[in-house]
């Protein structure tokens, strides 16, 4: 099954490459951009086809490792 | 001092860390591997020091707190055993979840490799009372991802608490926006848990213990942690 898990800065949580970003969209001229948060992306492969225990087992993932919650959120999906 | 210095693959400071704390103690410190699982016997100091561990992928310091090492180090700071963390090891203890809030990138997008001044806010702790209180230190530091953030109820909390420890100010003493070198919260460059018994800071005292090095500014730490294990053993 591939999965992929999407983490994001908190609301509120200063995210300076977001704003690098948001600047040099805006100096290229790529217009009506108002703002920029940036994150990452992990593609996952999951041995098995129980969807309820993918979710389970990204969950438990991204809990431990992948996202740190103090700063980040977090979400699952099973893509197929 | 009984210390032990925690070597995880891609830290690059156990070394100077090493020599500084056997210049204030006099004892050399057991360099313990981060796949050990427990701590050597009478251990009274954990150093988690500073470098790129595992070459900060994921998050500085995410890979590290998750080792095997770090549930004895956990263990030995809930026991109440003195453990810091320096600049990664800061990232590290964060991640761990022995202190609270989180080292984000450096507001102005850049690793900074320069002296600081450092505030030295109290010096009735064992990290700072080789020290006096409102004293200011020289030291370096070195990193990218040093902007201390935590929610404004942490925030609180750590203020009043008297938890904030070592704050960036400038060559007065003054702590403004110009001398917050990362943009850090409050100008947080070093701060403790709860029971005041786990330190976490960005700065690089071990680099300025010597003649040699230009300035010995970060000597008291090294010496009031000795001095407060003596009297304690």
């Amino acid at each position: 099954m591939k999965a992929r898990v999407t983490v994001t800065l908190k609301t509120g949580i200063l995210d300076p490459q977001g704003k690098a970003i948001e600047g040099a969209l805006k100096s290229l001229g790529v217009d009506g951009v108002a703002s920029v948060r940036q994150g990452k992306v992990f593609d996952i492969e999951l041995s098995g086809s129980d969807k309820a225990k993918a979710e389970a087992t990204l969950k438990a993932a991204a809990d431990k490792l992948l996202a740190n919650t103090v700063i980040e959120n977090y979400r699952v999906e099973v893509l197929s | 001092m009984k210390s032990a210095v925690i070597v995880f693959p891609g830290i690059n400071r156990e070394r100077d860390m090493a020599r500084a704390l056997r210049l204030a103690s006099g004892q050399q410190p057991a360099m313990v591997w981060h796949a050990e699982t427990s701590l050597p016997k009478g251990t009274d100091l954990v150093v988690v020091p500073g470098g790129f561990s595992y070459g900060d992928y994921l998050r500085c310091g995410a890979i590290a707190a998750r080792a095997p090492v770090m549930d004895a180090v956990r263990d030995f700071a809930g026991d109440g055993g003195l453990v810091l963390g320096v600049c990664n090891g800061f990232q590290i203890l964060c991640e761990a979840g022995l202190l609270p809030g989180a080292l984000m990138r450096n507001a102005q997008l850049k690793f900074v490799c320069r002296d600081v001044h450092l505030r030295v806010e109290r010096s009735d702790s064992p990290f700072t009372r080789g020290y006096n209180a409102g004293q200011v230190i020289r030291v370096p530091i070195a990193h990218g991802e040093g902007n201390y953030e935590a929610d404004d109820d942490t925030l609180k909390r750590l203020e009043g608490e008297g938890r904030v420890l070592y704050r960036y100010c400038s060559k007065e003493g003054v702590v403004d926006a110009p001398s917050n070198i990362n943009g850090a919260a409050h100008s947080i460059a070093g701060i403790v848990n709860e029971r005041g018994n786990v330190l976490g800071m960005m700065p690089h005292p071990e680099n300025h213990v010597e003649d040699i090095m230009g300035c010995t500014d970060g000597r008291g730490l090294f010496a009031g942690l000795a001095a407060h294990l003596e009297r304690a053993a």
